[in-house]
């Protein structure tokens, strides 16, 4: 009994404990001092995309380092502060709040999946803080009206078509199988491909469902066997493509495969190994060796993480440097004073003709990249990144 | 519409057969478990999900060492299986010595929850281990049975397709089916099923009868997670790619296949297993079809829990199992 | 150390003293250092600190309510992390409501339930579709979305409709017991989120995964509740009439019902307690507290969408239940606030401290044992912890304990007036003899 007292004890007070050093955490590293400009990255560090989350969030890392002297000339310190928002659209409204309430935060880099930035948007334009997106391609994501949130990739409804003109007009696909994976993205994602595929004439044979975090997808493909398409379209994130692939080979689906971004990870290939060949995917990234500043940037990440590129972390650092670029305009407008919020994110919004290791960018009244590209990519043989094919512009 | 179903009959039938063998080992460590101690086990798809990890991490040790080119595909899996069943069994020992005998005499609810805290403490760990090593939490072993089979059914008949198989999928069921057997005769034939079965029935008595009823549930725990785990590397040859979350679902559907058999009845809980993957299979690939386009193959996890749910209602006692009337 | 505990529950001046004192200390620490999450938590757990004095009920309540209504958010709003704070706070009440429905379900009446996230769905859902234009997919009638006012005619209708979803979980299970009902309402839990996850075809009624944007927020009087501080206040309010609810039920006739069933279903039925009624009540009644936050909760987010209503968040649910004390309410309600602050506040900033400190070099966590990652590891030791050493949580649930002299005395006077009607035992005895 006295046991079972003490260790009820020890129990409360180590959450007592758990409790006062969190807040020395937050009391402790916040100085007063009013030259300190925060970024915040929100991405999913943990669960199904962390792949890809924590690549932004690396590449973005990268960019602030390497601005930080031209900041601090400026009589300015930056920091990072990264977050993550688990994939869960609470988690981020969460940190959403919690970025408004820190005063020094100037912009969010973020978010990774579309379901979460749109709650936490909301939240950003209450508090004036400008999001800029590395990846989000969900339509709805700037048509709410928001001054706050920009992205600089391509949208679903100009991802979806992209793929579908590449899979009518260069593939010579008539009968098209679609699959997707019931979330926004991928739902949304195919819709828009769906749709565009019709419009160019080719007959879509089937539009069937799978459930993210299965593994087993010989239901799905029986029907796809038994319909005989000459292309079959995922709409997915690359943990349940790379099996669908695989297993779709295995069954004797040779025709060829289209994906959208969510398949443009090294982790595809590791699944799918050799299979992947006749693999195509649409993304929203371009290709980082084609350019020497691409190719810099991939030595240079490397040197410093010990991890090779995804192909989003240079989209974190572009995001990233388009962030910084506002921020300098604003300090520069407010005679090198520090800027309010507001400010900030109208400068922001304001970006045009930046040019970044990958992209250029220049924001629209919607906060959509005028410049943003979609690219295709082919996988020859199990390696990543894909082969470049082709790229589409607005 | 009919006639697209039949031609499909075959590989439908095949694929669910080896989808169904999985969920037929799983579910027979879970109705032993349940036999003996009238304790759903909540951890035993993790306990699955640690053997296809540790199996994988085996192989890929294995494999970096040199030996698995060197040495025939089927005796390196066997080596596997054995290694990796008993750790997992020791593994399975473990739990039930830290976490569920102190419950023993606890009312039917603390067992539970504690089962629910094991299952969700395995999933972090093993995650993190695999993510420490690989940064990742996906994890991809290596390619052992390659080969294809080819079933000519349309031999038999000109309305059916023809099925193809691949080789480990027959290894997968091969393996099962010995499984089963060997619990089996261990079962009926032994002193020790003798003792379990005795246990099962009722466990006072029993430890009158001189049946040190500890050791008989350490056993228990013992085999049924040691099938578990040799399942776990049969999962990870058969598909290649396996998560710290696999262990849930597949857990959750064994359970139903093993109360949809009879629960505390082996062989209920095998045919609930195969049948349950055929349904899965069947619904998957025709649903579509069969509901014109309303439902698709997305519900298929709603098709079994449906199923495991009118089981419960209209005959709770399973396919194979007798109806046991509560006493007061 | 036990006689000085005994010395100080038996002085009320000593205990009024020191609340006093400690509720003043953490507010004007609140006040001063705004960033302090450890004075935020601190002025919450004065509460508890109240909880434990020997006042009279009526005065713990008064003392609660200046807390929580004035004190909390004024404190709170000198500065910029006030939302921050309020978004906790509001997110904790919604969270103690469902905790007490749950406890409801699982702790008085004895039915495991896994699947309780979808009656909040379901609310979320009612009014997240007909508050947006989503209703006008499906409804032949009426213009959508509705406006800010009929959210608080919602609320009411999300509490029905919860209801009736949580009569018809209950019908079939009703001859389910023990093991089997948890995961046959686990089986409900998820066959709901999946139903809703895609009902986009053939008609679309929740629009499947891409979730119901842009919800109208609540209005009273013209006034737009777009703020967690405001929001707030609608929880407070609610969990008010929740708390005050549970406790109603908890000392009736129904309550008692419940534990009868909830110790031996047959003995309850022998005894005469309706079976059916009572464990439908169970249902609907816990179901019915987590459709009205789930039609606040759409109100806050503002977003709708499956992916809130996971396995995780039923069994984070049940772990508040089960570490507050199964059956009590003080104990699921701290249990509900202690969860939740763990999960949202604490791990998050203990991950950014240590992101801080790795940042600057001091020592390195590698990513993969972040904190915020591990919560379901925290999640499974809690419940293993609580269930092997504390299987009656943190505050127990108390049985109301007769004074047997009290019970004699009174019955005794009773008996005094009535005297002649007392029955005949000798004649009894006579007829027993024979």
């Amino acid at each position: 009994m006295k046991f079972k007292k003490s260790l009820a004890l020890l129990l409360t007070g180590s959450l007592a404990a758990g409790m006062i050093l969190a807040g020395c955490g937050s009391s402790g590293g916040d100085t007063k001092a009013s030259n300190v400009i925060k970024i915040a990255t929100q991405t999913p560090l943990s669960g199904g995309s962390a792949t890809i989350g924590e690549a932004i969030k690396l590449g973005a890392q990268l960019k602030l380092e390497e601005e930080k002297e031209k900041f601090k000339d400026l009589g300015f310190t930056l920091q990072l502060v990264p977050y993550d928002d688990q994939g869960d659209p609470k988690k981020g409204v969460a940190n959403a709040q919690l970025i408004g309430a820190d005063k020094s935060i100037m912009a969010v880099v973020g978010h990774f999946n579309s379901g979460v930035a749109i709650p936490s948007s909301e939240v950003y334009e209450k508090y004036a803080i400008p999001m800029v997106s590395p990846a989000n391609s969900a339509v709805e994501v700037t048509t709410r009206g928001l001054k706050t949130v920009n992205r600089i990739v391509a949208r679903d409804d100009f991802q979806g078509p992209a793929g579908a003109e590449f899979a009518v007009n260069t593939l010579k696909a008539k009968k098209i199988f679609i699959v997707q994976d019931k979330t926004a993205y991928g739902t949304g994602l195919a819709e828009a491909f769906k749709k565009a595929a019709e419009e160019k004439g080719a007959e879509i044979l089937g539009f069937e469902g799978i459930t993210v975090g299965e593994k087993d997808f010989n239901g799905v493909l029986n029907q796809v066997v038994s319909k005989k398409p000459d292309l079959v379209f995922f709409g997915g994130i690359y943990a349940e493509g790379g099996l669908l692939i695989k297993q779709a080979r295995e069954k004797g689906v040779n025709v060829p495969f289209l994906g959208g971004d969510g398949m443009d990870a090294s982790t595809l290939v590791e699944i799918a190994g050799d299979t992947i060949k006749n693999t195509y995917i649409t993304s929203l990234a371009g290709d980082s060796t084609k350019i020497e500043e691409g190719k810099k940037f991939i030595e240079t990440y490397k040197a410093k993480y010990k991890k090779d590129t995804e192909s989003y972390s240079v989209y974190g650092y572009d995001t990233m440097g388009v962030v910084l670029r506002g921020i300098e305009d604003a300090i520069k407008a407010n005679n090198n004073k520090k800027p309010t919020r507001e400010q900030v994110r109208d400068a922001v919004r304001g970006v045009k003709d930046y040019q970044g290791v990958l992209t250029k960018v220049s924001f629209d009244d919607n906060g959509d990249n005028d410049y943003a590209k979609v690219f295709i990519y082919s996988f020859k043989e199990a390696k990543y990144p894909a082969e470049y094919v082709d790229e589409v512009s607005k | 519409m009919l006639n697209e179903i039949l031609q499909t009959i075959p590989q439908v039938v095949i694929d669910g057969l080896t989808l169904g063998a999985v969920y037929a080992v799983i579910a027979l460590g879970y109705t032993m478990v349940y036999g003996i101690l009238e304790l759903i086990n909540f951890a035993h798809g993790e306990i699955f999900m640690s053997g296809a990890f540790i199996g994988t991490a085996i192989l890929i040790v294995l494999t970096g060492m040199g030996w698995v080119s060197a040495v025939p595909a089927i005796v390196m899996l066997i080596t596997v299986l054995l290694l990796t069943a008993i750790l997992t069994g020791l593994l399975g020992m473990g739990i039930e010595r830290v976490a569920y005998r102190p419950l023993r005499n606890a009312p039917r609810l603390i067992p539970l929850i504690t089962a629910i805290g094991i299952s969700f403490l395995l999933q972090d760990i093993v995650r993190f281990i695999a993510e420490l090593q690989k940064g990742n939490y996906i994890v991809t072993g290596p390619n052992l049975f390659k080969d294809q089979l080819s079933i000519k059914a349309s031999s038999i008949s000109s309305i059916f397709n023809d099925a193809s198989i691949k080789t480990s999928f027959v290894i997968v069921l091969v393996t099962a089916v010995i499984m089963m057997i060997g619990l089996d005769l261990f079962i009926n034939r032994t002193k020790w099923g003798m003792a379990m079965r005795a246990v099962a029935q009722d466990r006072e008595t029993a430890s009158l009868m001189t049946v040190n009823v500890n050791k008989v549930i350490s056993i228990t725990f013992f085999i049924g997670s040691a099938l578990g785990g040799a399942t776990g590397v049969l999962f990870a040859v058969q598909y290649g790619t396996i998560d710290p979350y696999i262990g849930f679902i597949l857990g959750l559907k064994a359970f139903t296949a093993a109360v949809l058999g009879g629960i505390g009845n082996i062989r209920g809980a095998m045919l609930g297993g195969l049948l349950l993957g055929l349904l899965e299979m069947f619904a998957s690939a025709n649903l579509t079809l069969l509901s014109g386009g309303v439902f698709g193959a997305e519900y298929k996890d709603v098709f079994a829990f449906a199923i495991l749910i009118i089981v419960l209602l209209f005959k709770p006692e399973g396919l194979l199992g007798k109806p046991v009337t509560e006493k007061v | 150390m036990k006689s000085l505990w005994k010395k100080y529950k038996q002085n009320k001046l000593v205990q009024g003293i020191l609340l006093l004192i400690y509720i003043s200390i953490t507010s004007l620490s609140l006040f001063m250092a705004q960033k302090s999450v450890t004075a935020f938590l601190l002025l919450l757990s004065s509460l508890l600190l109240l909880y434990f004095t020997n006042f009279k009920n009526l005065t713990k309540w008064l003392i609660a309510g200046i807390v929580l209504v004035f004190l909390l958010p004024f404190t709170a709003s000198n500065g910029d992390a006030y939302q921050s704070y309020m978004e906790v706070a509001t997110l904790v009440g919604i969270y103690i409501s469902m905790a007490l429905g749950l406890n409801i379900v699982v702790g008085m009446a004895g039915l495991l339930d896994l699947g309780f996230i979808a009656f909040f769905a379901v609310g979320a859902y009612t009014y997240g579709i007909f508050a947006t234009v989503q209703a006008s997919n499906f409804m032949p009638f009426g213009t959508f979305p509705l406006s800010g006012e009929s959210f608080w005619l919602f609320i009411l209708i999300g509490c029905f409709v919860a209801a009736l979803f949580g009569i018809l979980l209950g019908i079939p299970v009703l001859r389910v017991k023990g093991d089997y009902l948890a995961i046959v309402t686990l089986g409900f839990g998820e066959i709901i989120r999946i139903i809703f996850n895609n009902l986009d075809r053939p008609v679309n009624i929740t629009n499947g995964a891409m979730g119901i944007p842009s919800v109208t927020p609540p209005r009273l009087f013209g006034i737009d509740f777009l703020y967690p501080s405001q929001f707030y206040y609608i929880v407070l309010v609610i969990l008010l009439f929740t708390i005050f609810t549970v406790r109603r039920f908890e000392h009736s006739k129904i309550g008692r019902s419940w534990k009868a069933v909830r110790e031996n279903e047959i003995a309850a039925q022998a005894m005469g307690v309706p079976l059916v009624r009572t464990k439908l009540m169970a249902f609907a009644i816990g179901a019915s507290f987590s459709g009205m936050m789930g039609v606040v909760f759409a109100a806050k987010q503002a977003f709708v969408d499956p992916t809130s209503f996971t396995l995780l968040e039923s069994i984070t649910i049940l772990v508040m239940v089960i570490l507050g004390g199964m059956g009590s309410v003080p104990g699921v309600i701290l249990g509900a606030a202690v969860m939740t602050i763990l999960n949202l506040q604490v791990l998050t900033e203990v991950t950014s401290w240590l992101n801080q400190l790795n940042s600057t070099g001091a020592f390195s966590i590698p990513d993969a044992l972040s904190p915020s990652k591990m919560q379901r590891l925290i999640f499974g030791l809690l419940l293993i912890l609580f269930a092997l050493y504390r299987p009656k949580g943190l505050l127990p649930a108390k049985n109301h304990v007769y004074n047997e002299k009290e019970l004699q005395e009174g019955s005794a006077k009773e008996n005094k007036g009535k005297q002649e009607v007392m029955p005949d035992h000798s004649q009894i005895e006579k007829a027993q003899e024979v």
